[in-house]
Order: C-alpha cells, then sequence, then structure tokens
C-alpha cells in the first residue's frame, strides 16, 4: 500500500484541551453539522451514510447507513438512538480514547445521525467503570447545550434531541444489542430473540438504532468530505479508517488509526514497534476475544471485515492481542474459557452448561490432571454451542476456543499427560 | 443503615426518571446513586429502589444480582478490582493478584476485617494497552507492577 496513512478520527486527539468545546470548535467542530441542520435534508444524509459504506466498529461490521434505513419513516411511536460505549470485549479499548478525548466528535455525530433517522431521543450506554469517562461525556453535553447544538429547536431549526448517559454496572453481555436494551429499560441483561429486529421493536418497544461510539464517529466525517473521500480512506465495500487497538507482547501498544485493509503485519511490526524483548511471534488475536486465533503464518492479512471472514476469524472490534513464545496456550485457552463462562447470561442450555463445562475441563487440563478425550470433548461441546443460542455469545464462545484446540493442538496435548 | 438518602440525592433521583419513559428504566442510574451513599444495596435500599420506581422489590434484587458492579453487603473503603482477563494475565496479573492478596491478608472476593479493602479479580477494564491494570474505586492504575502496588497502598494509607 502506498498511500500515506490519513488519521481521521484520531488527528487532534494530541490538540490540548480538545475535550471542551471551544478548543473543539476551533478545530472546526460543529461546522458539518451546521452545514447538515441547515442545508440538507434527512435523505441527503442516509444516501451519503450507504454510499460510504461504514461498516460497524462495534464487532458485526454491519453497513450502518443499510441498518438506519430499516428503521420505519411513518410510525406514531417515538424512535431511539443507543450508543453501545459498553466496550467490554476484551483486548478492546478504543471507544475509551474517543470518549476521552473527543466527545464532542462523538455527539456531532449522534446529532447527525438522529437528524437523519428522525430521533429525538438518544441514550448513550457507557459501560460502568468508565464512571470518570461518563462524567466527561455529560459536561459535554451540556455545553453542547449551552451553543444551542443539542435540546430544543437545535441551531433555530426546528429539530429536537436529547441526549443522555446512562451506565451500566459490570456485564459483558449487555454490549450485545438486545441485552442492551432490556439493560436499559431496567432489567437483566438477558438478549432477546431476534426477530423482531431492533430497528421496528427496540427500546421500550419503538424504533431503535443502536451503533458503536466509533462508527458514529465517523458521521461528521463522512458529512464534511463525502463518501467518495471516505471510501477512498479504506477499500471500496469497507470504507475509512478503523482505530485499532494493539495489545500484548510488542514494545508499543497502543491505539493506532490506520486504513481499513491495512495489513496486520504491517500493524505489529511497523505500528506496534514489533515483538518485545526480541520474542518470537506466537499467535495473533485478530479482532477481541471473539475473533479466532491466527498462527503467525496467517497474519499477513488485510484487516477488513471480508478478509478476516474468509481466513475464518473476524475484524470484530479491531482490536489485537499480540501472543509471544513465552505464552503457554492453556493460558490463553483457560482465559478465555474462564471469560465466557463468567459471562454467559444463562438463558440457553448449550452456552450455559456448554461454557461451564469446556472451563472446567480446561482448568483441569492447566492443573496438569487432564484426561485423554478431554479436547475431544471441548471441541464436541464447543460446536454444540454453533449455531444453537439465542444470542452471538454463543458462537462467540465457540469459535475462538474451536480454533485454539485446532491450531494448537499439539501443545495442549502434551499437557495431558495422563 | 436507614433508607433514607440525603437531599440533593432525592432531588438527582427526581431528573434522572423524568429522563425516561418508563420509570423502571431508572434502577441503574439509581442504584449508582444509592450504592455511592450507603456502600451497597441491602434490603432496605432495595424496598426503597422499589418504592421510588413504583416496582416490586423482587424486580430490583433481580437487577442486584445481575450486574457484577452492584454488592448486596458492604464493600471496603478502597475496592481495589484487578483485571484477570487475558492482556493482563500474559503481562504479569496473576502474580500480582497473588502479591495483592497476601500484602492484604485477604482472597479475592473478601473484605478485610478492618472494612478497608476489598479485593476482586474482574474482566477486562478496557485499558489492556497498559496492562496488567486494576481499579481502585473509581480510578485506574496500570503499568503494574510490585513496587508501582506497594506506592499505591501505602498513599491509600495516608
Ligand atoms: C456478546 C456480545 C458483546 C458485544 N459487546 C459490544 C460492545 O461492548 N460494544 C459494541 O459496540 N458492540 C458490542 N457488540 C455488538 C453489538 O451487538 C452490535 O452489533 C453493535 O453495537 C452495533 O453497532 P455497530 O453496527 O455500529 O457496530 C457485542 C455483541 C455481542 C454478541
Ligand atoms: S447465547 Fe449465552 S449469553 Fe446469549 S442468550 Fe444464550 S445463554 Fe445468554
Ligand atoms: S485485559 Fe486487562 S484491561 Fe483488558
Amino acid at each position: 500500500m502506498n498511500k500515506v496513512p490519513e488519521k481521521v478520527l484520531t488527528k487532534d486527539f494530541d490538540v490540548e484541551h480538545l475535550y471542551k468545546i471551544g478548543v473543539y470548535m476551533k478545530k472546526g467542530g460543529y461546522k458539518t453539522l451546521t452545514k447538515v441542520l441547515k442545508k440538507l435534508k434527512p435523505e441527503d444524509v442516509l444516501k451519503e451514510v450507504k454510499a460510504a459504506h461504514l461498516r460497524g466498529r462495534g464487532g458485526a461490521g454491519f453497513p450502518a447507513g443499510v441498518k438506519w434505513g430499516f428503521v420505519p419513516k411513518d410510525v406514531d411511536k417515538p424512535k431511539y438512538l443507543c450508543v453501545n460505549a459498553d466496550e467490554g470485549e476484551p483486548g478492546t479499548f478504543k471507544d475509551r480514547y474517543i470518549m476521552s478525548h473527543n466527545p464532542h466528535m462523538l455527539l456531532e455525530g449522534i446529532v447527525i445521525t438522529c437528524f437523519c433517522v428522525g430521533i429525538h431521543t438518544a441514550f448513550i450506554y457507557i459501560r460502568g467503570e468508565y464512571e470518570n469517562i461518563a462524567q466527561r461525556l455529560e459536561l459535554a453535553i451540556s455545553e453542547a447545550e449551552d451553543k444551542g447544538f443539542i435540546g430544543k429547536n437545535i441551531l433555530k431549526t426546528g429539530f429536537d434531541l436529547n441526549v443522555f448517559v446512562h451506565r451500566g454496572a459490570g456485564a459483558y453481555i449487555c454490549g450485545e444489542e438486545t441485552a442492551l436494551l432490556e439493560s436499559l429499560e431496567g432489567k437483566r441483561g438477558n438478549p432477546r430473540l431476534k426477530p423482531p429486529f431492533p430497528a421496528s421493536i427496540g427500546l421500550f418497544q419503538s424504533p431503535t438504532v443502536i451503533n458503536n461510539v466509533e462508527t458514529l464517529s465517523n458521521i461528521p466525517h463522512i458529512m464534511e468530505k463525502g463518501a467518495e473521500w471516505f471510501v477512498k480512506q479504506g477499500i471500496p465495500k469497507d470504507g475509512g479508517t478503523r482505530i485499532f487497538g494493539v495489545s500484548g507482547k510488542v514494545k508499543k501498544p497502543g491505539i493506532y488509526e490506520l486504513p481499513v485493509g491495512t495489513s496486520l503485519k504491517e500493524l505489529i511490526y511497523t505500528h506496534a514497534g514489533g515483538m518485545k524483548s526480541g520474542k518470537k511471534l506466537k499467535a495473533v488475536i485478530p479482532g477481541g476475544m471473539s475473533s479466532p486465533i491466527l498462527k503467525p503464518d496467517e497474519i499477513d492479512i488485510p484487516m477488513d471485515c471480508e478478509s478476516l471472514a474468509k481466513a475464518d476469524s473476524m475484524l470484530g472490534s479491531g482490536a489485537v492481542i499480540v501472543l509471544d513464545e513465552d505464552v503457554p496456550i492453556i493460558d490463553v485457552l483457560r482465559k478465555i474459557t474462564q471469560f465466557y463462562s463468567h459471562e454467559s447470561c444463562g438463558q440457553c442450555t448449550p452456552c450455559r452448561i456448554g461454557n461451564s463445562w469446556i472451563n472446567k475441563i480446561v482448568t483441569r487440563i492447566y492443573k496438569g490432571k487432564g484426561k485423554k478425550g478431554d479436547l475431544d470433548n471441548i471441541e464436541k461441546l464447543a460446536s454444540n454451542m454453533l449455531g444453537r443460542t439465542l444470542c452471538p455469545l454463543g458462537d462467540a464462545a465457540a469459535m475462538p476456543i474451536l480454533a485454539v484446540v485446532k491450531k494448537f493442538r499439539k501443545e495442549l496435548k502434551a499437557e495431558i499427560k495422563g | 443503615m436507614s433508607p433514607e438518602v440525603t437531599k440533593s440525592t432525592q432531588k438527582k433521583i427526581k431528573e434522572i426518571i423524568a429522563r425516561y419513559p418508563k420509570k423502571q428504566a431508572a434502577i441503574l442510574p439509581v442504584i449508582h446513586l444509592i450504592q455511592r451513599e450507603k456502600g451497597f444495596i441491602s434490603d432496605e435500599e432495595e424496598k426503597l429502589v422499589a418504592e421510588l420506581l413504583g416496582i416490586k422489590p423482587v424486580k430490583v434484587r433481580e437487577v442486584v444480582t445481575f450486574y457484577s458492579m452492584l454488592s448486596q453487603k458492604p464493600l471496603g473503603k478502597y475496592h481495589i478490582q484487578v483485571c484477570s482477563n487475558l492482556t493482563c494475565s500474559i503481562m504479569g496479573a496473576e502474580r500480582l493478584i497473588d502479591y495483592l492478596s497476601k500484602k492484604l491478608g485477604i482472597k479475592p472476593g473478601e473484605t478485610s476485617d478492618d472494612g478497608k479493602f476489598t479485593l476482586t479479580t474482574v474482566e477486562c477494564l478496557g485499558a489492556c494497552e497498559q496492562a496488567p491494570n486494576m481499579m481502585v474505586n473509581t480510578d485506574y492504575y496500570g503499568h503494574l507492577d510490585k513496587e508501582k502496588i506497594d506506592k499505591i497502598l501505602k498513599e491509600l494509607d495516608e
């Protein structure tokens, strides 16, 4: 790739006090909102966002414009936007950077989105642990209200929008969109059966759009510079940049905003500084814990939704976890199974029983008490979850487990002495 | 402990409830406020929340027991939550959990006798680039090692 990577979302992150509205506006902030509200119609925005091929940054990679298009136009119920700021996928920390460095960029995206879909109430569902960031968001909202960008009769155009911050309380499953809705309604975060999809029956039984923080933060840029420009930042059916979060055994862990389609190898070796302490690479988890693991000979791969799917993995949240030769694979498997058995909401038997059994077997192997047939049993239990559960957590657990067992069978077998 | 809450909390609760078309939706923000003031959600607080929102106490209990940040029993003055997920673990978290455990004389899930510390292990805190991580009450601490933990605990003691 010869183009010089242009930063879009993180461009101004090192500007001092960017989180304050005055500084954001000096950098051109809220100009796009003004243009959109005063000069464009909702359908113009929808057309542009569709043409931008902006795919969801939360995990599933669904095109945002297409999702908005599913919301029925003429209903007499209120419609809602839920901003997914739950950021619970292990390895993921990019939304934290966006919200703490540039909360107004997210807010500007939220207002434009609500204008486009005809929404007058938005909730930002943020994970409970991000309490300090929730406060920053609330401050940003009140600044925007004072300037007339949020609230009643925004910029005197007659458009009304309220934005509220809603803190979660520690439950990974609430990042799943229908669990998020249940949680926002004041219940346990048990996912709902789909269909109906939230676009028609969502929050409080009303049409609802759910989008990730990074997804919505792209909207002002798309509306400022146009869909064509946006697509050029990435690849034809997957536009823009991604904020990749790299963690683990690299020299420079952190966030790296790069064009969609940047090679994983380049991300690790050029941007994140390569392996820490000169160790050998063992494996990479490319898109958060739910994404199946890749071996070193598989990392010469473009980081876009399709390419990762073709490699039987997932771009997910763009969270890259790098493992070196010192990390025993049984540790990785144990952490994965510990996580999913802890986070299963328990509604479906294959997920509840499957994850807890797999975790028991894996823990046994870890303690040196593995038995012959354990690996086969793990595979059986995991396969039994695939496609048999109410929400995608079942698959999200089964796929990475199956990949680790398949790709590192020899090492795992050596752990089982009996 | 009396279930009364301060005037300013009452006012805040009213404001929060008004944001939602259904009162029950205010449950997490209201519980957060009450837990901050009272430290935990006992039967009494549970009843209070139920009354405020016009729902049955059992609905409140269902919620309190579902979310890991909500507590039915008192927590220490300092709630230390150490991440034990993948990135933090490969960067040394498990040794640090043992270290903290020895130093505080409590196992994960326990509170010290003087009520000063609660130690918990938690899943990914969303700060993996600075692993290993922990939280003390609402603050994050990253790039942890034994020396840094010693320093943090010493500062809390002062
Ligand atoms: C178990 C589970 C957890 C999820 N956690 C998150 C999360 O923390 N943040 C997020 O944005 N999306 C998360 N998702 C994806 C959401 O369900 C949903 O696809 C996303 O919020 C849609 O927004 P997007 O299209 O802008 O990505 C999760 C999905 C599952 C199945
Ligand atoms: S798949 Fe697991 S997490 Fe999802 S609804 Fe079923 S039990 Fe709950
Ligand atoms: S794994 Fe510890 S913060 Fe993410």
